[in-house]
């Protein structure tokens, strides 16, 4: 690892302006949990000249809004905010997938915020001697023809299949949530599902934070509230895996017709997949096996498969269905993946 | 400190009960400054990446990975070692349960064991759920529970069977 | 075979054994579930590891590795690297002293630790990838890691053989496999089997495989004036890893110390000498400094080998009634260019069943990969899987019970060298297996059981592994105060060697076990062999019951010039260590204690060493241990997610010397074949022969979610012709385990898995 200029800010403002007066803004990153972006730093994917400590900002509050959602500050941790009561209570599917990811030390480390920035677990992104546009812009991407087990079947391009590795965001993507940003030009608001990006001509690039933007908090929807939900996660191992394919599933389901679904797809995709094939697909219709498994060939018709991970495509599939079936009554909502 | 001049910081850290200052690189992991400068080897390392749990050390109480921790960010904060759950020499009644269940063959992960095994009790005490927990609210901590919890923790030796009986032990004698 | 290995064998029939060790009757310290003596130092973290050996004004080193797996080095840049902050050295093939590449791995005679014959930075040459082109020293670790990754090399890169399925056409049979013929013959098993009715032909696939051992491997290097060395190493072979050091920097004989009390896992890992410490020793000596290098975790992967590939091949012909009338295993492994470790995947059939004719017999290939070596159980583990599936796909089409197959298939004598079983009590353990884990229940139809959306299914393997001794030395002292000190540079990675090495003693002499100190982990003690094979409890303990003798027989010298004595007259026959001291055989309360024989001689100890003679036992008796493994899974419908329910290992492994111990000892040995069944794989990209996965995050060790509850039994029959009646038991464990799981897997699912890992994609 790099050394680097380290300083701490006390505030948000504080925070902006520490970033904006390092010397190399592309050489500056925030540092909150630093699950993710140490392991960066130490494998030399990531080698910042400047790191701004954000972790002492006062970002580390769950309140409820006005209309009855919830904010939740960047800086609450993982696990703070797997067993917030509100969280538990309104939106047990953030919660679920939130304890299905890395393990407990890492979820009482790392940040909401941080979650959001969690890079790849490609191997050739992680490994410097192989070709990654991802980490060096057009130097080829090896996964293409290489072992890809893990990548993505949806959304991908030419220049890079990598997936994203969340499980939190999986479910944030299904529930509707919003990312709240500050900024050098003031604060804005982005749709969860706008907030990362298909890897398309630009993989280098994750999301559509700018540099010296940071993520002041995430907010979940009354809407979203309430909702019956599950989060299914398909792995290698029992526990402390990345998911080969997750679903964020959530339904309501009215005189026997389905009013409101919501899916979303981990594991499958460069980006947090929200699966609005199926959903609109399934909007209005019975909730039955045939409906649901029709529901998920419909959003996987697009998948391109590459060598080793055509599996993926079948398994989420049944994933889908298995998750759909759990909410609507006709399975138990038993996890395959827990210990039992 | 706030910022850190010609590539090194001067720190303080409060280890074990005791204010160690240090003067460091901010590079320098939590991990690596308890093993290299503070003189305490106990936290042990094992891919620097968190993803085995041997560096698993508690801050303020909590389980965290200390080689994904910079020693710079954990001013002010309470960090315990595995040489700090005896100070008396007494053993931690965890200690003494790992001993008595052979929770260890090599030894290597034990350290980062044990202090997960702490902080996950007093997780579970706190009503924290897991991915196993039903309907979001932990009851009694059942073998799936403590599996899910501690699989943080990996152990090639393989005494995760000792590991759990050593716990739940330790539970057992702890329930009200 | 050869000339010379069947005069030896000749000579060992005709031998006489040794007598049946009285200890193996002996129970007031072995048999016992005494608690680990090192266990309070490792659960208050005050045990040191080689890294953490406090030395005053210590360097560090870091590596940089090729990304090629064959060509040359053309250029290297250090500039970078030589300017980088706390940097006082940069070493290359270009400014590094000649060093005398070590000889392979051997215990016998002189001991080396050689781990392949690349010229480690004396060469331009690349043969793996991975191979280390360039040490940097710097004063911190982070300093000289970042540096290494400074250092820019530029390759005259050639094509390597990078895939294991491209060199399988090019396996040769080797000259011999671990002493042994590389195929063994019996009738015309082709013949046989082609014209049999009932028959299966299958064939299998085991990918390669790392330790990973927690602890990586580290090394500390010292030099002192005189050209004397010592280092504080992770070493599951002092003895040879020393001397070999003493030869590849061509030093006098006794001038390295290595120093390896606490070793965090081996599992054969840190048997051979993998380059890292002798790295270290050469940045020492170019600096003046002490230096630890500590390897990353993806450094291990990149410069210590594992387990190698195989595919295998294994075709049974039975008669109705389940009799083997022809067994035929064959297929290949993978070595480097530059060793030579063709893995004993065939060596299990050799003794297992009863078989009419048999072909037996291996090849091997070689690959651009770094060196591999042996990994628990090498060749048993793997071997077992492919054996023992291929059994439990006859009983199937036979429809005979899997354990009932077996049984009927029990041989009198070994199969293939007709020697009779040191002791081999299979249908026992397979009986205490099968109560215990209530295989009666289980109905014998696949795909019959159902958990939620899970199937459900039972599966059983056997196991086996070999029972070896190594030629070791060990040293016994009595002090006049009473205490015995024994000593031997033998090796602890969490066996128990410390505990049980002291049970044993205690045992032998008679003293109570905190009056036995028990000295190991450095070469500077009476050599021991490698920690491998599961031989060194044995081999030590032999050591030390020949060098007591000596110590009685000095002991019953002195008492013999004394005419006060009440032994004046005894000989060594009548006469027994006990009591803390020696005592009449036939009037156990006539004798002395070792303290007063010293006091009244006037000595303030007496002490003696010996070096055992070769296992001529294992030549002349079969002598092996086994297994019986039983499991339950359960595989998700959809998703084809494996998980397990239960476990119950019943083994037969001799006399069991420390229940506690043993019990962590066989569910070790399990957990590790889970892993190898279901979620390990180390993952080569064949393009380029560079591992993909070179992290615990990715390669995937089981965690505490994937082990079920796992029981233990054990038939605990001494055996007759070993020290203490017992036989090894680190690596018997990890036998048969991925055969048990695969059977259950066909089981519940009806479909058979032949390759490793059985991941989900498997079987969707």
């Amino acid at each position: 690892m790099n050394n680097f200029t380290y300083s701490s800010a006390i505030d948000t403002n504080s925070a902006l302006k520490l970033f904006s007066e390092s010397p190399d803004a592309n050489a500056t990153r925030f540092l909150a949990g630093g699950t993710n972006l140490i392991d960066l730093m130490r494998e030399g994917i990531e080698q910042p000249q400047s790191l701004v400590d954000i972790t002492r900002l006062p970002l580390a509050e769950v309140q409820q809004l006005p209309d009855g959602g919830l904010r939740i500050g960047a800086m609450v941790r993982n696990s703070h905010l797997a067993a917030h009561p509100l969280v538990r209570q309104k939106y047990p599917l953030l919660s679920q997938a939130i304890l299905m990811g890395a393990s407990a030390q890492l979820r009482n480390m790392a940040t909401t915020g941080g979650n959001l920035m969690q890079r790849t677990r490609c191997y050739y992104f992680y490994d410097g001697a192989a070709a990654c546009n991802k980490r060096v812009p057009g130097s080829g991407c090896d996964a293409l023809e290489g072992f890809n087990r893990i990548h993505a079947i949806l959304g991908a391009s030419s220049k890079c299949i990598a997936t994203h590795p969340s499980d939190m965001c999986v479910a944030l993507a299904a529930l509707d949530a919003s990312v709240n940003i500050s900024g050098p030009s003031g604060e804005r608001r982005v749709p969860f599902t706008d907030f990362h990006r298909l890897p398309g001509d630009t993989p280098e690039i994750d999301t559509n934070l700018q540099r010296g933007e940071l993520i002041t908090s995430i907010d979940l929807p009354a809407s979203s509230s309430g909702l019956p939900s599950t989060y299914r996660k398909v792995r290698d191992r029992a526990s402390y895996a990345f998911a080969l394919v997750s679903v964020a599933a959530a339904l309501r389901v009215e005189g026997g017709m389905i009013r409101e679904v919501r899916l979303a797809l981990g594991g499958v995709s460069h980006k947090p997949w929200r699966a609005s094939v199926a959903e609109q697909f399934l909007q209005g219709k019975k909730p039955t096996p045939d409906n649901f498994s029709r529901a998920a060939a419909a959003e996987l018709a697009p998948a391109v498969p590459r060598k080793h991970n055509a599996f993926k495509v079948e398994l989420a599939k049944r994933t889908i269905a298995l998750a759909l079936s759990a909410l609507a009554g006709d399975a138990p909502s038993s996890n395959a993946g827990g210990a039992r | 400190m706030d910022v850190s001049h010609n590539g090194f910081a001067r720190i303080s850290l409060h280890v074990n009960g005791v204010e160690r200052s240090l003067t460091i690189e901010p590079r320098v992991s939590l991990l690596d400054a308890l093993r290299d400068h503070l003189g305490v080897p106990g936290t042990k390392k094992g891919c620097n990446q968190g993803a085995c749990g041997a560096c698993t050390v508690l801050v303020d109480g909590e389980r965290i990975n200390s080689c994904l921790a910079l020693a710079v960010q954990y001013q002010g904060r309470n960090i315990v070692t595995i040489e700090g759950l005896a100070p008396s020499g007494v053993l931690h009644p965890i200690q003494q349960a790992f001993i008595e269940h052979d929770g260890f063959q090599c030894g290597y992960c034990t350290p980062g064991q044990i202090c997960s095994a702490v902080g996950m009790l007093e997780e579970f005490r706190s009503g924290a759920p897991s991915a196993v927990t039903k309907n979001g609210v932990p009851g009694d901590l059942t073998d799936a529970e403590l599996r899910e919890r501690m699989s943080g923790n990996l152990c090639r030796c393989g005494a995760y069977v000792g590991i759990r009986e050593a716990i739940h032990q330790v539970y057992g004698a702890m329930k009200p | 075979m050869s000339v010379i290995k069947k005069a030896i064998e000749t000579v060992a029939h005709v031998m006489p054994d040794r007598d049946r060790d009285k200890l193996a009757d002996q129970h007031r310290f072995l048999g016992q579930p005494i608690d680990r003596l090192d266990g309070h130092s490792k659960v208050t973290g005050a045990a040191p590891f080689s890294a953490e050996y406090p030395v005053d004004g210590l360097f560090h080193a870091a590596l940089a590795y090729s990304t090629i797996s064959r060509g040359a080095i053309k250029s290297i840049d250090t500039s970078a690297a030589e300017r980088s902050t706390g940097v006082i050295k940069v070493i290359t093939h270009l400014n590094a002293p000649e060093m005398k590449v070590p000889k392979p791995i051997s215990a016998q005679g002189e001991p080396s630790a050689g781990a392949t014959e690349v010229r480690i930075l004396n060469t331009d040459q690349i043969s793996w990838d991975g191979q280390p082109v360039a040490i940097v020293v710097a004063d911190t670790e982070d300093r000289a890691e970042y540096a290494a990754s400074l250092i820019k090399v530029v390759y005259a890169a050639e094509r390597g053989m990078n895939s294991f399925e491209e060199a399988i056409p090019s396996a040769k049979k080797p000259k011999q496999v671990l002493g042994e013929d590389p195929e063994v013959t019996n009738g015309d098993a082709d013949k046989v089997f082609s014209s049999a009715k009932n028959r299966v032909d299958l064939k299998f696939t085991t990918p390669p495989y790392n330790h990973n051992a927690i602890e990586p491997h580290a090394a500390i290097a010292i030099w002192h004036p005189d050209e004397k060395l010592t280092v504080y190493d992770t070493s599951q072979f002092t003895a040879g890893t020393a001397n070999s050091l003493v030869d590849i920097f061509g030093l006098k004989k006794d001038s390295v110390r290595l120093i390896s009390t606490y070793v965090g896992g081996g599992f054969g890992g840190k048997g051979c000498l993998w380059a890292y410490n002798q790295l270290a020793v050469l940045a020492a000596r170019m600096t003046g400094k002490p230096v630890r290098l500590a390897l990353s975790r993806e450094g291990v992967f990149r410069l210590v080998g594992g387990r190698t590939p195989s595919q295998q091949r294994v075709a049974i012909a039975a008669d109705d009634s389940g009799h083997i009338s022809a067994f035929i295993h064959e297929g290949v492994t993978a070595q480097s260019t530059d060793n030579n470790f063709p893995e004993q995947f065939s060596f299990p059939p050799r003794h297992l069943y009863a078989m009419a004719t048999y072909l037996i017999g291996q090849e091997v290939c070689e690959v651009n990969r770094v060196a591999n070596t042996f990994m628990r159980a090498p060749g048993e583990s793997i071997g077992t899987f492919a054996v023992e599936s291929a059994m439990d796909a006859l009983s199937y089409q036979l429809g005979i019970d899997p354990v009932e197959l077996r049984m009927r298939n029990e041989p009198e004598k070994d199969p293939v060298s007709g020697n009779e079983f040191s002791g081999r009590h299979m249908r026992e353990a397979y009986r205490m297996g099968a109560e215990k884990f209530g295989w009666k229940n289980r109905p014998a139809a696949v795909r019959s059981q159902r958990e939620g959306e899970s199937l459900i299914g039972q599966g059983v393997a056997t196991g086996t592994y070999p029972m070896y001794r190594m030629v070791s030395a060990a040293r016994v002292r009595i002090n006049a105060d009473g205490t015995a000190l024994i000593e031997s540079s033998a090796q602890e990675m969490g066996m128990g060697t410390a505990t049980v090495q002291t049970q044993h003693a205690a045992e032998l002499l008679g003293l109570p076990m905190e009056k036995v100190q028990f000295d190991y982990g450095d070469s500077t003690l009476p050599w021991a062999g490698v920690a491998g094979g599961s031989s060194q409890t044995v081999s030590i303990a032999l050591a030390v019951q020949q060098a007591a003798e000596k110590v009685l027989k000095e002991l019953l010298s002195l008492v013999h010039k004394d005419s006060m004595s009440v032994l004046k007259s005894a000989g060594i026959d009548n006469v027994r260590m006990a009591n803390e001291g020696i005592f009449r055989k036939e009037q156990p309360l006539v004798g002395e204690t070792y303290a007063q024989i010293l006091k009244r001689a006037k000595k303030d100890f007496v002490a003696a060493e010996h070096t055992t003679g070769p296992p001529m036992e294992i030549m002349k008796y079969s002598m092996h241990s086994y297994a019986a493994q039983f499991c339950e899974v359960r595989v998700h419908e959809q998703t084809g997610e494996v998980r397990l329910n239960r476990w119950v290992g019943a083994f037969d492994a001799g006399r069991i010397l420390n229940p506690k111990m043993a019990m962590s000892q066989f569910r070790g040995g399990i957990i590790m074949g889970i892993g190898m069944a279901l979620t390990e794989e180390t993952v080569f990209d064949d393009r380029t022969g560079r591992i993909v996965n070179p992290s615990l995050a990715e390669y995937h060790l089981p965690v505490q979610a994937d082990v079920p509850p796992i029981d233990i039994v054990y038939t605990d029959i001494p055996d007759p012709h070993t020290p203490m009646g017992a036989r090894g038991i680190g690596e018997i464990g990890i036998t048969g385990v991925a055969a048990a799981i695969a059977n259950a897997v066909y089981h519940a699912t009806g479909k058979r898995v032949t390759s490793l890992p059985i991941t989900l994609d498997k079987l969707l």
